[in-house]
């Protein structure tokens, strides 16, 4: 049976929509609001995220950093205490295991949050192969996490907390902040492209965290927002979504992360096959040239020939027109290409990522 | 004029000879909104039970089943460009008409779908 974050009861009060996600019943959209209505809120306003299904691993101990930094793509070297950083978790054959934020709470003890999908895989993982003097907990269960993404997140939290308890960066955090009466840790995090924050709370706290968030926010035109637009903002930022962009299967020098991908940085698990690996394929946003909305599997033909597929598409509720992620063979990307939309040819256009930049 | 419903959400107006189809208000609240829509063409024959046409929402893509077998006299071209009609008003909103050939088996009548989407 599916399992329910401490948010559920929020969702069906809110008229949720629920689907069964990466072995969780989550909301897709909201009754009376929708994928298109809670993305534009987020765009213009502000949305509230249930991402409780996050897995969160903690590793402390002297030996914390080196170990885990033996396990990441990035150089979680030289961070400083409450700042966050992307990583691919590489498997030893260039492939991605998952993608992670690391937070570094000090120099021995670090925050991983993942995806929930790959959580018990990842801890798994992570566990048995940490060297050194280190201490391994999956906290995944006792913790909440929400998501306030919008233009007003700000505003909204400066109703709760003060300048000086918010996160000022991106990418970096505060932790034991009292959120009207809740520990929170507040991270200047998000998968939608848009300014926002990422809280996150102990699980018996989540529903008075949201609650709270949810009144601060709602007269200033703060919604609650699901899965569905969660995927259309986070495709529209041109972020990967693991088991879409990335894989076992896809080697990581061919998903255009590069800057989270340190080759220099001294040995770490995938580096030799890395190293030995010339990429064939690359990661690129296309648009359509006329109709028709490519969608993941789809296949990309340049004339007869295959050179690649679809990794994630959806019509943009900010632009109004298609768009696709692609993953196809290097050099073809100023062909002509075409995908195949359930038997039709449909002309692509190769365009820049992020398809959306926020003003 | 008659109207009726198919199983699979679509509805049909019957008026002699002509019969025009569109979804259900129940179907466009489950798809939520439609973004694309791939009409059918004047001309074709379509045939009851069988997709005759395509709807995308944001998430996913869905066919839509005939209620009755004709041949396709009027598209509503208008839906190319805001196929979003169906989704505020999905029982104005009609895809084709067709001149009849015949019913498809299992059609309900209002009442009767009423009873069916409970």
């Amino acid at each position: 049976m599916a399992k329910r974050t401490p948010l559920y009861d929020c969702h069906i009060k809110h008229g949720g929509k629920i689907v069964d996600f990466a072995g969780y019943e989550l909301p897709v959209q909201y009754d009376g609001l929708g994928v298109i209505t809670e993305h534009v809120a987020v765009r213009t306003k502000a949305g509230l995220f249930d991402v409780s299904h996050m897995g969160e691993l903690i590793v402390s101990g002297p030996d914390a950093e080196s170990a885990l930094n033996y396990l990441l793509t990035n150089d979680i070297r030289g961070m400083y205490d409450g700042q966050v950083r992307y990583s691919v978790l590489p498997n030893p054959n260039g492939g991605a295991i998952d993608d992670v934020l690391i937070y570094r709470v000090n120099g021995e003890k670090f925050l991983i949050v993942v995806n929930a999908s790959n959580a018990d895989k990842d801890a798994a993982w992570i566990s048995s192969n940490l060297k050194g003097n280190v201490k391994f907990e999956n906290v995944s269960s006792k913790v909440a996490q929400i998501a306030l993404q919008g233009p007003i997140s700000k505003e909204i939290m400066l109703k709760l907390v003060t300048e000086d308890e918010l996160p000022q960066k991106y990418y970096s955090f505060k932790w034991e902040v009292n959120v009207g009466g809740v520990k929170c840790l507040i991270s200047r995090t998000g998968y939608t492209g848009e300014f926002g924050y990422e809280l996150y709370c102990e699980d018996v706290d989540g529903i008075k965290l949201y609650d709270i968030v949810m009144a601060a926010g709602k007269d200033l035109g703060l919604v609650p927002a699901g899965l569905g637009a969660r995927d259309t903002l986070r495709l529209e930022a041109g972020m990967p979504l693991y088991g879409h962009e990335l894989g076992e299967e896809i080697m990581i020098d061919e998903v255009d992360l590069g800057f989270a991908i340190k080759m220099g940085k001294e040995d770490f698990v995938g580096k030799a096959a890395l190293e030995a690996h010339t990429p064939e394929y690359q990661r690129v946003g296309a648009t359509v040239v006329d109709r028709g909305i490519p969608r993941e599997h789809c296949d990309v033909y340049c004339g007869d020939e295959i050179v690649g597929m679809v990794t994630s598409g959806t019509q943009s509720p900010s632009l109004k027109m298609p768009i696709a992620v692609l993953r196809i063979k290097l050099g073809y990307e100023n062909k002509p290409l075409e995908a195949d939309v359930r038997g039709r040819r449909v002309a692509l256009k190769v365009i820049p990522m992020p398809f959306y930049k926020k003003a | 004029m008659k109207l009726m419903y198919a199983k699979t959400h679509e509805w049909v107006a019957i008026d002699g000879n002509k019969a025009k189809i569109g979804i259900s208000d129940h179907a466009q609240h489950e798809l939520g909104d439609l973004v694309f829509i791939n009409l059918p063409a004047e001309g074709d024959s379509i045939v009851a039970g069988e997709s005759f046409c395509d709807v995308e929402s944001v998430k996913a893509v869905s066919d839509l089943y005939a209620p009755v077998s004709g041949r396709i006299v009027a598209v509503n071209t208008e839906l190319e460009s805001a196929p979003e009609l169906i989704n505020s008003d999905a029982m104005g909103a009609w895809i084709c008409e067709v001149e009849l050939e015949s019913e498809g088996d299992d059609l309900m009548d209002e009442a009767a779908y009423a009873e069916f989407i409970k």
